[in-house]
């Protein structure tokens, strides 16, 4: 089964259990009828949310590295003299 | 057990394999380039100095579509400096692609694991031996480079995706073998199919800096057709 298939599936599987429940195919409280109408929406949001914080997270604590970039500059002039010395017309 | 003979500069078919033990291996680097004049020089000398300072017995295979700055005289001089044992060329005609120049490197490979990065500065081969280590620690057919763990990271805000990978020879040919997408997005086919085909990843943390010479050719078309391959594996695996 492809990925997209098992999402769908997914996606089914929740979507009609959420549609009998707020259908009232069990006897639930008024309390639970009232949060399992907008779920779908809220979840939507968080995941949304959670994305971002992620993302924004990650991007914020991404690791720096000038060493190595200093380490590469002086590297590319050893490069350079040594392959100079040994006859490299650049 | 000893290696297959072949008559020099023949190209090896795919289905021979290199049955080496440990203290034979040989490690071919893959090197695409287009226009890496400026580069090519400074990747080889880092290689080189990577390879010689640990003992690693390597060879340096440099693919160039015909880049028009004069990238494959430089590819000469080197072949001269270090020898047409260490670094081969073994260019084309134009550009053809990245996943073709790394099918058409690989013929010519001599090696029994294949390294593939890029030929700008941004990977540096000292992380090699690294991933040599990590391999052999593991028993892993492949070992990617990462920026987001350990001591990785990136010197530039360039997030764009650049690889940089040690593969078994044999697990290489095979997903090459199974790899249906076309430009950079192979890259990304490559790991899903090794996921699929049960294959084990190490990962190794390394730095990335920002590319010093020359152009990319990655541009806003690959990342729309990276999202569609994404798509496309994402519905198609």
């Amino acid at each position: 089964m492809t990925k997209l298939t098992q999402w769908l599936w997914a996606l089914v599987l929740l979507g009609s259990a959420w549609a009998a429940l707020t259908l009232g195919a069990l006897e639930l409280p008024p309390a639970c009828q009232e949060i399992l109408w907008p779920l779908p929406a809220y979840l939507l949001v968080s995941a949304g949310c959670y994305a971002l914080g992620t993302v924004g997270y990650r991007v914020a604590t991404f690791h720096d590295c000038e060493d190595a970039a200093r380490e590469l500059q002086s590297q590319i002039q050893e490069a350079r003299a040594d392959l100079t010395r040994r006859g490299m017309r650049f | 057990m000893a290696s297959k003979r072949t008559k020099p500069n023949s190209p090896r078919s795919l289905k021979q394999t290199e049955v080496r033990g440990p203290a034979q291996d040989k490690y071919s680097v893959l090197l695409p380039t287009y226009n890496e004049r400026e580069n090519l020089p400074l990747i080889v000398w880092l290689l080189v100095k990577s390879f010689s300072d640990s003992g690693i017995n390597y060879e340096i295979i440099i693919i160039d579509d015909g880049s028009p700055d004069g990238t494959r005289d430089v590819a000469e001089q080197l072949e001269k400096i270090y020898g047409s044992d260490k670094i081969l060329l073994r260019p084309r005609e134009k550009k053809l692609g990245l996943g073709t120049a790394y099918i058409h490197g690989m013929k010519h490979a001599t090696g029994n694991y294949i390294i593939i990065m890029d030929a700008d500065l941004s990977h540096h081969p000292k992380f090699i031996p690294e991933f040599i280590r990590k391999q052999k620690e593991g028993n892993f057919d492949i070992v990617s480079g990462t920026r987001y763990k350990g001591n990785g990271g990136v010197y530039g805000w360039d997030l764009k995706r650049k690889i940089i990978r040690l593969y078994r020879k044999e697990v290489l040919q095979k997903l090459i073998e199974n790899c249906v997408s076309k430009g950079y997005v192979f890259q990304m086919e490559m790991i899903v199919r090794a996921r699929q085909l049960n294959y084990t990843i190490g990962e190794v943390p390394i730095s990335f800096v920002d590319r010093v010479y020359g152009e990319s050719k990655l541009g806003g078309n690959e990342v729309v057709s990276f999202l569609k391959g994404l798509l496309t594996l994402f519905a198609t695996t």
